[in-house]
């Protein structure tokens, strides 16, 4: 049995562009199909991830256009629903960015910061990124 | 009327969106025809290696056709382009002491290797300076 991990995920839109995804939540879902057993809590800048209907405008320079622009509120989707993987969104964070409850995509769990580092101590393994 | 612009650029490819903001703005420059003066500095110095490959994302489900993972050495090059095509030039330098450290030694055709030199001669001709540095 896989070591539960624990994925604080704190970095948002860092290269996202040009990556066509978040490297991190990329990881934490290409570990998750090689066995792991991973959880994903989205804090700081991170929490926007979550906001539905999202979309940065591709890149183009030139004659080259890019044809796959990130869609960050679809990777955690599917981390939710492809790859089973719990993902926990802090509570005060979301505030402090006005961003609403209701704005978000379904299939998220919401997190007080006091009960962080409860949830740290059920994990074998955290990870702050 | 054209201008003289010059960038001097810090980020590795991948890492941040830094380059993101230099490729919008660079690309908007080349459109209007300025003249575009590029020193490509530290990790910088390996946006035009021309060994660099797109993948597929089998986290995406993407094969390589379908994802069209983007390279920065196509950026460069279709910058080069875009500029000629709009009657301006860009003049790509890229920190050769920089390039050594990284083994990038290979560039997009049209670039350069250069020296911290190259960007003190484009400050001084350049109506404008920007940097965008590695934070």
């Amino acid at each position: 049995m896989a070591k539960k991990t624990l994925n604080i995920v704190e970095s948002g839109y860092r290269a996202v562009i040009e990556e066509q995804d978040d490297t991190i939540l990329w990881l934490v879902a290409a570990m998750q199909a090689a066995g792991a057993e991973h959880t994903v809590v989205l804090r700081g800048n991170a929490v926007n991830y979550a906001v539905k209907g999202q979309g940065a405008p591709s890149l183009s320079v030139g004659e080259w256009k890019q044809s796959q622009a990130p869609k960050m509120d679809r990777d955690v989707g599917d981390l939710i629903e492809k790859r089973n993987i719990p993902v926990y969104v802090l509570e005060e964070d979301l505030a402090e960015r006005g961003i609403e409850k209701a704005e978000l995509i379904g299939g998220l769990k919401f997190l007080p910061r006091s009960a962080l580092p409860g949830l740290c101590a059920e994990h074998a393994i955290v990870s702050l990124w | 009327m054209a201008k003289t612009l010059a960038f001097a650029l810090m980020d590795p490819p991948y890492e941040s969106e830094n380059l993101t903001t230099a490729f919008r703005l660079l690309d908007a420059a080349a459109r209007r025809g300025h003249t575009i003066k590029v020193f490509a500095y530290e990790g910088a110095a390996a946006l035009a290696f021309t060994r660099q490959a797109p993948h597929p994302n089998p986290v995406h489900g993407k094969n390589l056709a379908e994802e069209n993972h983007p390279t920065t050495k196509d950026q460069v090059a279709a910058l080069l382009a875009s500029a000629e095509k709009h009657g301006g030039k860009v003049d790509w330098v890229n920190c050769g002491m920089c390039v050594d450290e990284r083994g990038v030694g290979e560039f997009v055709e049209g670039t350069r290797r250069g020296s911290p030199a190259d960007f003190h001669a484009f400050c001084e001709a350049a109506d404008g300076v920007l940097a965008i540095p590695t934070k």
